[in-house]
């Protein structure tokens, strides 16, 4: 079948690395439009320069357009996406949102994308929160995580302006996402921006208060070995550069924590370089997320239509 | 602007026994441990009791330990006990968020101090302009500041004083600085921030500098001075408020506060219950040396025990990484690679 198309709104680093992403490496999807309210943004110069049809108008310029997309990549802020979303709905156009607004729901591809019945808008939680909440979903699927903690480090060069202005929001979200994607009974999240030169790679760390016996060497603990490597596996199929530094820690049950123990995993996640360097791995992360999303969403479009014209 | 100026003495001193020293306390102090350290500098005239996890609201946690009593408790029985003192709290932007600084305000805490690495002031502007909308006295805490130089310090305080910070302290969490390093930094941010705000400093023992670099601090500009008693807090301790207390009014350098008092809590309320006392040892030391954050240590200690590599030698490493505060999660990482290493 031919690929399905995409705008872009939002030219920044997010924006930019997406439409990269997505020309690169994604097998369903093309980049039509690129979106930004800036006329001298360097993203839309450089999409632009791709041969991309651009616009500093906004979306209403996009949705004005004969040829709407079928998907829409939402990288402004969750502010503007909770303006756009009513609109892209009513165009009958596929949103991926990258912003924190969570006008749908939060969306791990490899953990959620398939329970979801609704998937006009999803949301792709934070950079974290992919890092994140399919390791924390592994350890769910063994046993029950009382409460999920994770620290996530970037590097101060791959922080934005929007991230500055709202590091509560991105807490918070990544925080509930633990909770909902996760499984966890109850999340918190960390985040720290680390000025060092050169700058340092992106960094996860996610502790699970787990039931005494599972801390404990046995079957259980095994089996939460086995399915953390199995999430990272599958998280390495579409980030390359997503690994674990160390085996998980266990570290057995004490009065402190409730008489639970306790496992951490170390993950470090180096970006695949197609506009920011290496140590952004934290961009990475999501823009690839999303571009999972659209090829997973555009089979499951195609494959309803199929079924649609064989009935 | 401003912050309140008090006119009557030359500086403010802030104590931090109920902050900076639940790290060496391991976060499990107890209602009874706030109410009666409180007391004893309320009577003493402390003017500013900062009352908080060791990593600010929200704190509580894996990477930097539980708290034993919920910190809203802590902070709601300081508030009581204080007749005339302040009662302050910590928040690390990323860590704390404007939601835990609502309840503490709702607590009865009436000064916010808000804390971000050296060159990440833009981080906080969010929570200095609503904690000033809620009608907190404001102070920011630039950490780490050995890091960057005068200069470079000076634009960060400036982007917290913009966002409605009344107090900027240069913030030795390493115990780093020595002497000139500090009254460098203290001029420099006066001389940015002129009326705008006022300049603080905040020191650590790790190199046995917190009271020198505090009276080099005072004469370089700075009006308000932290300090805990008996140096209760990370790394080496703090500067100890009962020390400063002396030694300022011993150069003439009014304080307001009553030094036979903050002795007599030190010695007779505080030492009592310390389980670890503060102390320059190997470890501590290289925290200072290396530029390492000062609550580091007992968690390197956890992991020098478990992972058989010294303290020292994970905080030396930590060190050239250039991991800065809140990154207590990397020290296991940087244990184990030594561990493999060997």
């Amino acid at each position: 079948m031919a690929k399905k198309t995409a705008a872009i709104v939002g030219s920044g680093n997010i924006g930019t690395d997406l439409m990269f992403k997505i020309m690169r490496r994604s097998t369903n999807v093309e980049v039509k439009y690129m979106i930004g309210v800036d006329p001298k943004s360097d993203g839309l110069a450089r999409a632009a320069r791709l041969g991309i049809t651009t616009s500093a108008e906004g979306v209403d310029w996009l949705l004005a357009q004969d040829e709407l997309p079928d998907f829409v990549f939402e990288c402004t802020s969750a502010k503007a996406h909770e303006a756009n979303a009513p609109k892209y709905k009513a165009a009958g156009i596929h949103a991926i949102d990258l912003t924190p607004a969570a006008v749908g729901p939060y969306l791990a591809p490899v953990v959620n994308l398939e329970t979801l019945t609704d998937t006009m808008n999803v949301n792709m939680i934070t950079c974290a929160g992919q890092a994140t909440t399919p390791i924390v979903a592994a350890v769910s699927s063994v046993v029950e995580v009382e409460y999920a903690e994770i620290v996530a480090s970037i590097a101060s060069k791959s922080a934005g302006p929007g991230t500055r202005a709202n590091v509560d929001e991105f807490t918070e979200t990544t925080a509930k996402a633990l909770e909902v994607v996760g499984g966890a009974k109850r999340g918190k999240a960390i985040i720290i921006i680390n000025p060092v030169e050169p700058p340092m790679m992106m960094r996860n760390t996610i502790y699970c208060m787990i039931p005494a016996e599972a801390a404990a060497p046995g079957a259980t603990q095994d089996a939460i070995r086995t399915a953390i490597d199995a999430a990272a596996a599958s998280i390495r199929d579409y980030v390359p550069g997503y690994a674990l530094r160390l085996e998980p820690q266990f570290e057995e049950a004490r009065e402190d924590w409730g008489g639970f123990g306790r496992v951490g995993i170390w993950v470090q996640v180096a970006g695949a370089a197609d506009y920011l360097p290496e140590y952004a791995g934290n961009l990475d992360i999501i823009t690839a997320a999303a571009t999972r999303t659209a090829d997973l969403l555009s089979d499951k479009i195609d494959a309803a239509r199929t079924i649609a014209l064989a009935n | 602007m401003t912050a309140p100026m008090n006119t009557t003495f030359d500086i403010r001193l802030t104590d931090t026994t109920l902050r900076d020293g639940s790290h060496a306390m391991s976060h499990q102090f107890t209602e009874e441990h706030v109410r009666s350290v409180v007391r004893a500098l309320d009577d003493s005239r402390v003017e500013v009791i900062e009352v908080t996890h060791g990593d600010g609201l929200g704190g509580s946690s894996f990477n930097y330990g539980f708290s034993k009593t919920p910190e809203l408790d802590l902070i709601k029985a300081a508030v009581d006990e204080a007749k005339q003192a302040k009662i302050a709290v910590l928040m690390l932007p990323g860590l704390g968020t404007i939601h835990d600084l609502n309840q503490a305000y709702d607590a009865g805490a009436s000064v916010a101090r808000i804390a971000t690495h050296c060159t990440e002031a833009d981080v906080s502007i969010q929570h200095f302009q609503h904690a000033r909308k809620l009608g907190m006295e404001t102070v920011g805490f630039l950490m780490l500041s050995h890091r960057v130089s005068p200069a470079e310090l000076a634009v960060q305080a400036r982007i917290m004083a913009d966002a409605g910070c009344q107090c900027v302290y240069v913030v030795d969490s390493a115990g780093a600085l020595i002497l000139d390093d500090v009254s460098d930094r203290v001029a420099a941010l006066v001389a940015e921030l002129g009326d705008d705000a006022q300049v603080g400093f905040h020191g650590h023992q790790n190199m046995s500098f917190g009271v020198a670099n505090s009276v080099f601090a005072v004469r370089a500009g700075a009006k308000q001075i932290d300090g805990t008693l008996m140096a209760l807090g990370a790394g080496a301790g703090n500067s100890p408020t009962e020390v400063l207390a002396a030694a300022f009014d011993r150069l003439d350098i009014k304080t307001g506060v009553d030094i036979q008092g903050v002795m007599a809590a030190a010695e007779d309320v505080v030492k009592p219950f310390i389980t670890r006392m503060p102390v320059m040892d190997r470890a501590s030391i290289m925290q200072g040396y290396a530029g390492v954050y000062s609550s580091f240590l007992i968690h390197a200690e956890r992991a020098a025990e478990r992972y058989g590599v010294p303290a020292y030698r994970i905080l030396e490493e930590i060190g050239k990484a250039g991991y800065v505060g809140g990154q207590e999660d990397m020290i296991v990482d940087v244990a184990v690679q030594l561990a493999a290493a060997r």
